[in-house]
């Protein structure tokens, strides 16, 4: 079979319904790691409830999830693990459900992070997005409750929000399992780099701060030429964060490890 | 492993530093109005906004409703009050047709077939006492369980829980504690190890430590069962028939604001003493109102709480009722050892209007809240010897309407006064072992989780104390 023949298959919805095999638990000899990132009360442990066939309690209110919650499931011959994270708004403040979100995704280095945004608040929503696309390059923005979006009268462009964002953006409405099959597609190319993404970068009207992040990075990058985030790692430092300056001057910043972390943050 | 030295390491600091002066103080300021801005551009871009919001316009009357400073709690209790009515109505008569099937009909069939085999003690322990045990917790658990856990899951899908954080948020400030215990309280009232867990959304952990003592003050679900049974025997039998169900329904829902008020108070007190400071601020996102999908609701709250709930129950109930029946039958001087300690304890008991039999429970059941209620009536059943009501001591009764029941318990000396000591001890008092653990894992603390187990069963002794002596003054027996 050539390679066209199965991109066919792959991007038909029949077959790729019959293609996710909800793993639950069972999540040995993972290929990919996968995290679901998001504001609160956006709808990740619904996602994650469809992808793993797991029943991860749900509720109607922000702070439902305070731990991380793991799960598997399998697409295309591939063994993909699913990392539910605690909703947060931001990666900037330092309250301890969030650090759960913020370590995974800086420190734990997932192959793709699934940002799950509430349709109906984008530009809130927005602020997260554009903190975690300095961190990560490969990213997929599932826009969720576009059922409530259209009820309400929103009408919103994905294919621009694409474009701006420089990542995927599936629309979806995971409560009904629509848009899953496609969020999973996209998940399988952001992840096996079929699809390169080409993330955002805050732009700052700050000449000073621009110049300042520019700097810092190269000297960052030259010492740490294996950091993925070089970038926020320079706005971090430029904050004064002493969690990073502690990792700087041990030298720890360099050797993080994925296996490491991810057993650490459990 | 990557090469570096610190010398390197030590200059991208001090550029940092130096950096840090260009860019100024604003820094944090300025970043975060570029991530506004950015924002703001990227969605003007891709959403077009609704000129009309009908939808919002509704979620937000509801919430004037919902969360009004007049209306909100009144609404609160009317809400809980109905789902109690509608779980008090709903649950007897299937109550009733389970303890028929399990009891009265498979019972004897199953005991009959055991002495045909086995020694007297061994069909005694299994039949009378595990099966029997687990049969009561059956049908006294499942019915209730099976209404209530469905309604409470669909206020919770439907998004009313953060209107009732944010009503109590004011309270929780007044009185130095974080206003997200609102929201673990109500969690507790499932089940308090899962509140405990879900007090790790509270930062400081001052307020958590406040609310993780203060979460067994929410009634959970193994305690609903108990409250709702004695509020329809003992409460509900006073009312006029046609008023039994609403006047049940509202003793149970002062029970647990009753647990709301004390949650306030303790958390107060703890805050003015051993744990001083100020409640931290907080923000609170009231998401909008979505309709519960009904059926998954059921299928989930049936699967993940009643059958979860009444597993645990079933499990810790055929060991106990295998306790239950060796205290009933094993003698020393011609009196079982349940005797001795109910004879024991029993002055002690009468001093806060229990008695023996209840308090005997409370120590057998602490695994388990569930089954305090069929413990209660076994040791009864065996205590007073009564036969012909399943036959031997310790074996249980058949329970075949609530009426059975109340006239068991008042055969067992109970009066209007028990009823009402046994609904306020079983709010006060040590939370179940599970829960207990949990609090050790959560706080890693033995001196907290001693104080947690043991400031409300000191409350429990010290109110129903006070309610029977008061009762007992005004000429009430």
């Amino acid at each position: 079979m050539t390679n066209s023949d199965l991109n066919n298959c792959a991007s038909c919805p029949v077959h790729n319904l019959g293609n996710l095999k909800k793993l639950g638990i069972n999540m040995s000899n993972f290929d990919f790691v996968v995290a679901l990132a998001g504001n609160p009360n956006t709808g990740k442990s619904t996602v994650f409830n469809y992808l793993t066939g797991l029943r991860q309690h749900t509720g109607n209110w922000p702070g439902k999830t305070v731990t991380r919650a793991e799960g598997g499931f399998e697409y295309s011959e591939k063994k993909f693990k699913l990392v539910d994270l605690p909703g947060t708004y931001s990666l900037l403040s330092t309250s301890t459900d969030e650090e759960v979100a913020r370590d995974f995704i800086l420190f734990g280095q997932p192959d793709v992070t699934v940002i799950v945004v509430d349709a109906t608040r984008v530009e809130r929503n927005l602020n997260l997005v554009l903190q975690i696309l300095e961190i990560t390059n490969r990213v997929v923005i599932c826009l969720n409750l576009m059922d409530e979006a259209t009820r309400n009268g929103f009408q919103i462009d994905e294919r621009v929000l694409t474009k701006e964002l420089g990542v995927p953006v599936i629309p979806s409405a995971a409560r009904q399992g629509e848009g899953m099959n496609e969020l999973l597609k996209m998940i399988f190319d952001v992840a096996s780099g079929n699809y390169i993404c080409k993330p955002h970068r805050i732009k700052s009207n700050s000449k000073e701060l621009n110049a300042a992040v520019e700097r810092l990075s190269k000297e960052i990058q030259a010492e740490f030429p294996s950091l993925p985030n070089v970038r926020w790692v320079a706005l971090r430092l430029l904050e004064g964060d002493q969690s990073i300056i502690d990792a700087i001057r041990s030298g720890e910043l360099g050797n993080l490890k994925k296996d490491e972390i991810l057993i650490e943050t459990n | 492993m990557i090469n570096s030295n610190s010398t390197n390491r030590e200059a991208i600091l001090a550029t940092a530093n130096n950096l840090r002066w260009e860019v100024g103080e604003n820094m944090h300021d300025t970043l975060m109005e570029s991530i506004y801005e950015n924002a703001t551009e990227i969605s003007r871009k891709a959403v077009v906004y609704p000129n009309k919001k009908p939808a919002f316009s509704f979620d937000r009357t509801l919430d004037k409703i919902l969360t009004s400073r007049y209306l909100g709690f009144p609404i609160m209790f009317l809400i809980l009050g109905v789902v109690f009515w509608v779980t008090i109505e709903g649950a007897n008569v299937p109550s009733g047709i389970i303890a028929t099937l399990l009891v009265d009909t498979l019972h004897p069939i199953f005991k009959n077939f055991a002495d045909s085999f086995m020694p007297w003690w061994l069909s005694g322990a299994l039949i009378d006492g595990a099966y029997l045990a687990m049969a009561w917790v059956i049908s006294v658990m499942l019915p209730p369980m099976a209404i209530f856990f469905p309604i409470y899951t669909l206020l919770e899908d439907f998004g009313y829980l953060p209107r009732v954080a944010f009503n109590m948020d004011p309270l929780y400030n007044k009185v130095g504690a974080h206003g997200k215990q609102a929201l673990t309280m109500t969690m507790g009232f499932g089940c308090n190890a899962a509140g405990i867990i879900a007090t790790r959304v509270i930062d400081s952990p001052r307020e958590r430590l406040i609310a993780i003592i203060t979460n067994n003050f929410s009634l959970c679900n193994g305690r609903w069962p108990t409250q709702i049974l004695i509020a329809t025997i003992f409460i509900g039998g006073i009312a006029p028939a046609y008023l039994a169900g609403i006047v049940s329904a509202t003793a149970v829902v002062f029970i647990a604001v009753l647990g709301i008020a004390f949650s306030l108070i303790v958390s107060w007190g703890l805050s003015k003493t051993v744990l001083k400071g100020e409640a931290s601020a907080f923000s609170l996102e009231l998401p909008p109102y979505r309709p519960p999908r009904i059926f998954k609701t059921l299928y989930t709250s049936l699967i993940d709480r009643t059958i979860f709930v009444l597993w645990r129950a079933i499990i810790f109930a055929v060991p106990a009722g295998m306790v239950i029946w060796l205290v009933a039958n094993i003698t020393i001087n011609q009196i079982s050892l349940a005797n001795h300690f109910i004879n024991w304890v029993d002055p002690f008991a009468f001093l806060i209007g229990l008695n023996g039999v209840i308090l005997l429970a409370y120590i057998i059941a602490i695994p388990a809240n569930e089954i305090v209620i069929p413990t209660v009536l076994m040791l009864t059943v065996a205590n007073l010897g009564i036969t012909g009501i399943g036959g031997d001591s310790g074996v249980m009764f058949e329970l075949d309407s609530v009426t059975a029941t109340a006239s068991i318990l008042q055969a067992g000396g109970w009066t209007l006064l028990t009823g009402v000591n046994l609904m306020l001890f079983s709010l006060l008092h040590n939370p179940c072992s599970t829960t207990i653990f949990t609090i050790y894992k959560e706080t890693k603390s033995v001196k907290w989780t001693v104080i947690s187990t043991l400031l409300p069963i000191a409350m429990g002794f010290t109110i129903t104390f006070f309610v029977t002596q008061i009762w007992r003054l005004l000429g009430g027996s």
